[in-house]
């Protein structure tokens, strides 16, 4: 069996990936959850380059590793306990874990099966042309620009909603 | 002037007493006055017309008639049309109608007076007689279904309108409901004429009708037409209303429930007399029907105390006697008893309400007696009345029940003309009990009694005098006239005879003597009569015990009909819905514990979700693999 | 040679353990940011089936353009949400969080 460089590189940074997410899930600290999770998101914007999704990996790194990240960062300092130890408990009943490992082995066991069922129509070898962007932008700013719009809306609502509810009331 | 002058004009009749009713009831009802002036100003337009188009079409050939009418509504297998039919029949139900009604307003006005509801009383009283002159002109069933329905509400209204007595409201809903059975077979037999021939104009129908030979249809259309008559017109055995109908004001007796609105039947009969003249079995139905109710209705009456209710089962049996020539086919007859009829009977109830107003609200005819002198117009008039009533030539009544006897004798109704002549006989004897014990005689707690203001004594007079002269145009003197216009093709005309003539006048003469000899010279003992046959006393008292009957009817299947279904209600219905509302509440009581507020919960239940779908995937799959 | 089918099942553990952090965490920032690796995984496969099999037409980064605007609102709601709870709780327990129940 031919290990070749990019099965090598997509081994690797699956590797990274899976691992910070179990850091995500398994830390008992929330602060280090907090970066393990920046550590996935980079893993995934890797594997976004991997993918020739240049202009997607480089969004990926600034909007969730950079902006979001920073966001929780922010929650997590503002509604932090003086003990940080215990910041990040799981849940005490044995049986949520149970059912929680359960269902989760399932969907991957499940979605595992109908991938490895899945009988794909030709495969593209080669990657696809540098002027990604391009053609994101036309697809924006063409068919889907009502839905463009709609992101837009959606994304001031929701800063307009986050603005009032962390706000709170005038008079508590 | 030309005939389509006046003819194009002729919607306004019925037009204008609703407009008046729709002026009172939006605007004038707080003016009484004015009120009552609008109403007597439209009737009077109404009956100036009426009597131009009675010159009109008696002026001309007999045959002559105008009709026009717009499409009401059209769809397959149905048209309805709205339209105006002005033939002779027309012309003199229109000029009666006109008439009385003004007559009965302009009087109204005197007994009336002071009531609080004297508005809305003058409202009822336009919508009625716009109703009633509707119903009178109208081309076709549909058109006529809607007036008589009408007239119905407003005998409704009318006769509850002293709504604050127990018994008016008692009468007022006895009406309704007993029309409701006569005007059900009305309409059942109108639906079977559209199914049948698909129109109901008058004048399409009569055409069509002769050649239809199928007897099978026919009798039951005619049968289930007759309803609506026996309903309005009180026939046995839907009478019952009639008599408890007397509790509404008493102008309202005479004009709805003795000369207009009880004719209507009559009328409908004579309309559609070229329905009924092709079924011999349902014309043999309609005279015993009318010649039992004028029986029953004259035994009653024999013995009654109430002034109103003597007069009411007095109507009741002269609507029999019209009924009944309708059935021996002497329509033109029955016609012309409805005619001299609503004249003379609407004398006798306006000169009655006359004697109630002076008195004060009293009835019984036992604590009257010796108004002669106290009330002359009123006595001299109602006298004149009970003349025509009872047949006594040559006044009005005598006349047309000449007429009808006739055409039951030539028509070979032999018993039917015997009857009608007891009937004759019994009628001259109840209306000359009453004249003897209220009008003259001793006077009986009646000392303050005075004669009634002329607004209400002129229309007496007026009908007094119609009562005498409106028989004449169906004299054999006159070349009787009136039967020369208000014939059909089916209707049937008799010579003259003496005899029958003599007979009844002398039977009518023989009645009055009657009266005379046990009542005012008091000769023989009526309480000696009323031992010598004790039941034969009660049972006509009690009017044959038919509204004990009824009562009886009525207990016995609908309320055991109404305590089975209370069960059903209760039980089974109740049952179905407190048991979905148990089961719905349960249920609930039940599931609120999946809803415990943890976020979590509910997410599992969520990716429970997920594998399940993606086990069905999956199933299908392998499914189409294997 | 590393497939489409490799991407696909890294993005499916990728969402599993995502899921199982959503059912094991008490704290309601650590689900939330466990959501985020559920929706990362998402991105992961548009992408991948955007490579393999439609190169040219740029639908699947398209769509994960669109994951992402949606998350960041999502992760901006819910955050704001968390703090106003906070404010009245003075906790981020999910288990504390209990004022919609019967």
């Amino acid at each position: 069996m031919i290990m070749n460089m990019d099965s090598l590189v997509f081994l690797i940074i699956s590797a990274f990936t899976i691992a910070s997410a179990l850091g995500v899930v398994l830390s008992r600290n929330i602060i280090h959850s907090a970066l393990a999770l920046i550590l996935t998101f980079l893993g995934v914007a890797m594997n976004f380059f991997d993918l020739g999704a240049s202009f997607l990996g480089l969004v990926q790194i600034l909007v969730y590793a950079g902006a979001i990240s920073v966001l929780i960062i922010f929650a997590i300092m503002l509604v932090m306990k003086p003990d940080s130890a215990a910041t990040n408990p799981p849940t005490p009943s044995r049986d949520t874990h149970f059912i929680g490992g359960l269902l989760a082995w399932l969907v991957m066991i499940g979605v595992g099966m109908a991938i490895g069922l899945t009988r794909w129509p030709a495969m593209a070898s080669e990657p696809a042309e540098a002027d990604a962007v391009g053609t994101l932008a036309t697809l924006l700013l063409g068919n889907y620009v009502v839905a463009f719009e709609a992101a837009a809306i959606l994304l001031l609502l929701a800063a307009v909603g986050a603005i009032i509810l962390a706000k709170g009331d005038e008079n508590p | 002037m030309l005939i389509q002058d006046v003819m194009t004009f002729s919607w306004l009749i019925p037009v204008l007493p609703f407009l008046a009713f729709a002026l009172i009831g939006l605007f004038l009802h707080r003016w009484p006055k004015w009120s009552a002036a609008c109403s007597i100003a439209a009737i009077g337009v109404s009956f100036f017309l009426s009597v131009l188009i009675a010159v009109e079409i008696f002026g001309g050939d007999p045959g002559r008639a105008f009709e026009m009418s717009v499409r009401w509504l059209e769809m397959p297998g149905l048209k309805v049309d709205m339209g105006i039919l002005i033939d002779p029949l027309t012309a003199v139900m229109l000029l009666v109608v006109t008439t009385v009604a003004l007559l009965v307003q302009i009087y109204s006005l005197g007994y009336m007076e002071g009531d609080p509801g004297r508005a809305s009383y003058f409202a009822y009283q336009s919508i009625f007689a716009g109703s009633m002159l509707g119903l009178v002109m109208a081309s076709n069933f549909g058109q006529i279904f809607v007036f008589w329905e009408l007239v119905g509400m407003c005998s409704y209204l009318l006769i509850g309108f002293w709504f604050g007595r127990p018994s008016a409201r008692d009468a007022a809903i006895k009406a309704f409901v007993t029309n409701r059975i006569g005007d059900f077979g009305f309409l059942l037999g109108i639906l079977f004429l559209i199914i049948v021939f698909g129109t109901l104009n008058f004048g399409e129908l009569a055409a069509l009708i002769p050649d239809y030979h199928n007897l099978a249809v026919l009798l039951p259309i005619a049968v289930l037409l007759f309803f609506g008559p026996v309903g309005k017109s009180a026939q046995f055995p839907l009478h019952v209303w009639l008599p408890d109908a007397m509790e509404g004001p008493t102008p309202v007796s005479a004009l709805i429930h003795a000369a207009t609105m009880v004719a209507a039947g009559v009328y409908l009969i004579a309309r559609a007399f070229f329905i009924f003249s092709q079924v011999p079995q349902a014309m043999l139905l309609i005279a015993l029907v009318g010649g039992f109710t004028a029986l029953l209705a004259a035994t009653i009456a024999l013995v009654q105390n109430d002034i109103k209710r003597i007069l009411a089962y007095s109507t009741l049996s002269q609507l029999g006697y019209m009924v009944m020539a309708m059935g021996v086919g002497a329509m033109t007859a029955g016609m012309f008893h409805l005619r001299t009829h609503a004249f003379f009977k609407g004398l006798l109830f306006l000169a009655a309400g006359s004697v109630i107003h002076a008195l004060h609200g009293e009835q019984d005819i036992w604590k009257m007696g010796g108004l002669a002198k106290k009330m002359p117009i009123t006595t001299w008039t109602f006298v004149i009345g009970a003349l025509a009533l009872a047949g006594i030539p040559p006044l009005a009544g005598f006349w047309s029940k000449d007429e009808i006897l006739l055409g039951a004798f030539a028509g070979g109704y032999t018993g039917l003309y015997l009857l009608g002549s007891l009937v004759a006989f019994m009628t001259a004897f109840y209306m000359f009990r009453l004249i003897f014990i209220a009008f003259f005689g001793v006077s009986k707690g009646a000392e303050q009694a005075h004669e009634s203001p002329p607004v209400m004594t002129g229309p007496l007079v007026i009908l007094a005098a119609l009562s005498i002269g409106a028989g004449f145009v169906g004299s054999p003197w006159m070349g009787n006239v009136f039967g020369l216009y208000i014939s059909t093709p089916g209707a049937v005309h008799h010579p003259v005879n003496p005899t029958i003539m003599a007979v009844s006048s002398l039977l009518a003469l023989a009645g009055i003597g009657l009266a005379w000899l046990i009542y005012q010279k008091q000769a023989v003992s009526a309480e000696k009569l009323r031992q010598r046959w004790p039941a034969l006393y009660h049972v006509f008292l009690n009017k044959y015990y038919v509204d004990e009957f009824y009562a009886w009817l009525g207990k016995v299947f609908v309320d055991a009909g109404a305590r089975v279904l209370e069960w059903v209600d209760l039980k089974i219905i109740n049952g179905a819905v407190n048991g979905l509302a148990y089961l719905t509440g349960s249920s609930g009581r039940t599931l609120r514990y999946a809803v415990n507020g943890q976020v979590q919960s509910y997410a599992i239940w969520v990716m429970v979700g997920l594998v399940l779908l993606l086990a069905t995937v999956l199933k299908t799959v392998f499914t189409v693999l294997v | 040679m590393i497939g489409l089918n490799h991407y696909l099942l890294l993005g499916t553990v990728l969402f599993g353990i995502g899921a199982y952090g959503v059912f094991a965490k008490r704290n309601a920032i650590a689900v939330l940011m466990s959501i985020e690796l559920m929706l990362n995984a998402v991105n992961v496969n548009f992408v991948a089936i955007n490579r393999f099999l439609q190169p040219a037409a740029g639908m699947g980064q398209l769509f994960a353009i669109f994951v992402i605007v949606v998350a960041a609102a999502e992760v901006a709601v819910g955050l704001a949400l968390i703090i106003s709870i906070y404010r009245h709780r003075k906790s981020v327990d999910l288990n504390d969080f209990n004022l919609l129940k019967w």
